[in-house]
């Protein structure tokens, strides 16, 4: 399990470009790093419950980026936190 | 014919009746979770941080576990997600947006404003969130930090906001008379 302070990275990965899929991952994310504010729990990964499979019981992170690295724009010390399962997390 | 094509109110039947012969839901959970569903209101959420601003036990279980705070004030929590609370202080300002959809925490707040379902709302958020605030003639100090709080997937987000000066030896009742739904997203910040 990942610890809270923890520097992660979202995958750059883009499911959508290769057919039906569920995401809960924002696409402005994808590729950013960020750190890890706390465990939130286990649940089912919704990208399966949304098609009716089997889902598996993931680990969901709140993970915490810096809103202007993001953007290019806006004021520092600023931030976004964003619910991330463990499979969209990668060590940065 | 197709489902899509079907008269809705003829398929809703078909399915309730299906659920029910399946043992999956009964007719009277059914009219139980739409009694919730009708009732849930920001006046919930707004009796949450009323309690919470007069009572500091309260306020440490709101912060722990936003359902059962809910659950101890009456609120119906059963079957609903996970219920997080953002704490505000002087320094920090959290903002609720749901950028994939609408998450909204029905449970203590009511159903979702329109503009929270707006692309408009959505997009800006995150990208601007300051500039959002002044649209909304909230203002926000240059020290005070926000905190977009995009809710993505299992937990759902109010916020608890600063109790504000002018209202030293108000009552609960009278509290909670001053809380918006606006204020328990961080759109706006409520005032005596």
């Amino acid at each position: 399990m990942l610890a809270a302070g923890q520097r992660v990275r979202v995958k750059l990965d883009w499911p959508e470009t290769r057919g039906p899929c569920h995401i809960r991952t924002p696409h402005y994310l994808r590729g950013r790093t960020g750190v890890v504010e706390r465990h939130l729990g286990r649940f089912h990964n919704p990208e399966d419950l949304a098609f009716a499979r089997a889902a598996a019981v993931l680990d969901l992170y709140h993970v915490r980026f810096d809103q202007p690295a993001i953007w290019g724009e806006g004021a520092s010390g600023d931030a976004i936190v964003v619910e991330i399962f463990e499979t969209w997390l990668e060590a940065a | 014919m197709s489902v899509l094509q079907a008269d809705s109110d003829k398929l809703l039947t078909a399915v309730a009746r299906l659920l029910h012969e399946k043992n999956i839901v009964s007719p009277d959970e059914i009219t139980e979770r739409r009694a919730f569903t009708d009732a849930a209101n920001p006046g919930q959420g707004a009796r949450m941080v009323a309690r919470a601003w007069v009572d500091a036990e309260y306020r440490a279980l709101m912060l722990a576990d936003g359902a059962k705070a809910a659950e101890a004030l009456d609120i119906p929590m059963r079957g609903m997600p996970p219920l997080g609370v953002l704490e505000n202080t002087p320094l920090l300002h959290h903002l609720v947006v749901c950028t994939l959809c609408s998450c909204y925490p029905r449970a203590v707040l009511g159903y979702p404003p329109f503009w929270f379902k707006s692309a408009a709302y959505r997009a800006k958020a995150v990208r601007d969130p300051r500039g959002l605030l002044a649209d909304w003639g909230t203002r926000i100090q240059a020290e005070v930090q926000v905190r977009v709080v995009d809710s993505t997937a299992d937990y759902r987000w109010m916020v608890l906001p600063v109790r504000p000066v002018g209202t030293e030896g108000w009552d609960e009742a009278r509290l909670a008379k001053i809380v918006r739904d606006g204020d328990m997203i961080g759109v706006t910040v409520p005032s005596a």
